[in-house]
């Protein structure tokens, strides 16, 4: 456990060297801020509440811009150090290798959390203070919104992992991050729609659509953040589905923990059969 | 008993494209510094791959420090293993400091031995600037810091001094004979041969995936069967008067004028010559043994194939 550790510090270490968690906190508070300020605007003056909305269009946004930050931090940690050499002198160490696996996802996972609290936190502080209106309700839709990016962020790192763990060059990974992304945040969602046209809901059970959305972690992020409370469902025009309560909170979360430790459990095994 | 640090037995290791290393037979015994020598491509960094137990033979067992790398279960006896690869960059934007700690706390070392190792390979002014903004020399001497946590036992040296400046090549040597005196067992990868001449107790040489010839430099000598040159100071005039009789006691003159005499005999009759000049007198002034240097041992060996 010690050996993680050490290794998860010096990942964090390396991050706040280069500014990626000041670069990444940036980003997505200028973007919770700008949704929150800008994006708010037509609601004009209905008794609607700031925060909430901004959670509706953040967990819109988030979808597309974690799992992207996720996986540029992860494509190269496991092929970028083999290319360097320093796998092949770390692997010589009182090490094994799902240790160094681990190490570097918690390491990662760190980095992340902090910049999500930091980014969203910031910007829903700002929130709270300007819209006099932030209650309790508000305060547990946005902290279930950081909670959820971060399992959204950790799902993709631990996928990022797996491509990382299996590609012998990084030009090959960060191709195959980008192919990731385009699937997950785009393709699967188009897919299930196009199916859905085509089968004018003959066959197709709205049951079996949200079970296939758990296929897809960005789904799952979305089917927590826009269905997980009764108020933001209303705001997301997802009441009807959230209504019929065709499948609990849980699942997505559950479909989250999935997505996040199986990609790295086989990641794991395959780095340690690899040769490097 | 002599124990072996590295023993190899019939250690082949063959991938889809092409035969890194075939039958290796090889070990090393406790405290002694062999060298590995061959062409790039020789399957000298395989060797030393195997050895680490990265990568796992197709045939053949290894015992190194009476363990098998294989067995990822007993991880721990790498606290007694120490390397330095031939290519190794490390994070650009981290310090010197930052990286010994890293390595030394992974090995358990307590901090202020890392900063002493790194006070030895010359590198604590340098301590607090990153990586990337070190020399190739200080990138190698950090190298070298790190495969010298944790007291290691077995020292595995790729390509050790490339990038060194003639100083820190010899202080590099210094730190290599007090490990010996600590009786560190060390495999040391060079294409400097001169260099090596001096610190090495055993030589393998490699070829084609194959060892050629692997023992001391004296056994190496005799099995190259290259001559042994001489060259002989006489005084003024006398180089022709004794050169007959030398060839008669099977020598070839390979160079001579009238104060010296370069002559090439069999290393076995080395004696014999030797004697026999002794028996001149006074006419021979001086007498330089000229050994076959590792470089000519490895030009010999190197262009045979594997047996």
């Amino acid at each position: 456990m010690k050996t993680i550790w050490i290794i998860a510090l010096k990942e964090l270490k390396d991050a706040l060297r280069n500014r990626w968690i000041i670069a990444a906190s940036c980003l997505l508070a200028v973007l919770a801020l700008s949704l929150a300020f800008v994006g708010t605007a037509p609601v004009g003056g209905a008794k609607i509440s700031t925060m909430q909305v901004t959670v509706v269009s953040l967990s819109s946004l988030s979808v597309f811009l974690v799992p992207l930050i996720s996986l540029m931090l992860s494509y190269d940690s496991i092929v970028g150090e083999v290319e360097r050499g320093s796998m092949l002198l770390l692997l010589t160490y009182p090490i094994n290798r799902w240790q160094i696996i681990f190490g570097k996802f918690l390491g990662h996972t760190l980095i992340l959390s902090i910049a999500t609290i930091l980014g969203y936190g910031a910007a829903g502080f700002l929130i709270g203070l300007s819209s006099n209106g932030a209650n309790i309700q508000d305060w547990l839709v946005f902290s279930s919104l950081i909670a959820s990016t971060v399992l959204l962020g950790s799902a993709f790192l631990s996928i990022g992992y797996l491509l990382s763990v299996c590609v012998k060059e990084r030009a090959t990974a960060i191709g195959l991050a980008v192919a990731v992304w385009l699937l997950f945040v785009l393709l699967f969602d188009m897919a299930v729609l196009g199916a859905l046209v085509v089968d004018q809901g003959e066959n197709l059970k709205s049951d079996f659509v949200n079970f296939l959305l758990l296929f897809n972690p960005a789904d799952s992020f979305r089917l927590l953040n826009l269905t997980g409370f009764d108020s933001t469902a209303a705001l997301s025009g997802m009441s009807s589905i959230a209504g019929r309560a065709v499948l609990p909170v849980q699942y997505a979360i559950i479909a989250l923990l999935g997505w996040i430790s199986l990609p790295l459990l086989l990641s794991g095994y395959l780095f340690s059969r690899r040769e490097i | 008993m002599i124990k072996n640090s590295i023993i190899l037995e019939n250690v082949s290791k063959h991938y889809p494209s092409h035969k890194a290393v075939t039958d290796i037979n090889f070990s090393v015994p406790e405290g002694c510094l062999m060298a590995l020598v061959g062409h790039n491509g020789a399957g000298k960094t395989t060797l030393m791959k195997l050895i680490l137990g990265l990568v796992q033979p197709t045939t053949g067992s290894l015992s190194i420090l009476g363990h098998n790398p294989k067995d990822q279960a007993s991880v721990t006896y790498r606290n007694a293993i120490g390397f330095l690869p031939e290519n190794v960059s490390f994070d650009a934007n981290m310090t010197g400091k930052e990286l010994i700690a890293f390595y030394a706390s992974l090995k358990g070392e307590i901090k202020s031995r890392s900063l002493e190792l790194m006070d030895m390979v010359g590198l604590s002014a340098a301590l607090n600037r990153r990586y990337k903004t070190y020399s190739k020399g200080m990138k190698q001497r950090l190298g070298l810091a790190q495969a010298l946590l944790g007291k290691p036992r077995l020292l595995l040296l790729d390509e050790p001094t490339s990038g060194l400046d003639p100083a820190a090549r010899q202080h590099f040597y210094d730190i290599i004979r007090d490990l010996r005196k600590d009786g560190v067992t060390i495999l040391l990868c060079s294409h400097v041969l001169t260099e090596l001449e001096a610190q090495t107790d055993a030589v393998t040489v490699m070829n084609s995936g194959r060892v050629v010839a692997s023992g001391s430099l004296e056994d190496l000598r005799t099995q190259a069967g290259l001559p042994l040159s001489l060259r002989i100071t006489v005084q003024e005039g006398m180089s022709e008067k004794i050169a007959q009789p030398l060839q008669n006691q099977n020598a070839t003159i390979t160079n001579m004028n009238g104060r010296y005499l370069e002559i090439e005999c069999a290393p076995s009759s080395k004696m014999t010559m030797l004697r026999h000049l002794g028996e001149l007198g006074s006419i021979v002034e001086d007498i330089e043994l000229q050994n076959t240097s590792l470089d000519q041992l490895y030009a010999v060996f190197s262009d045979q194939r594997g047996q």
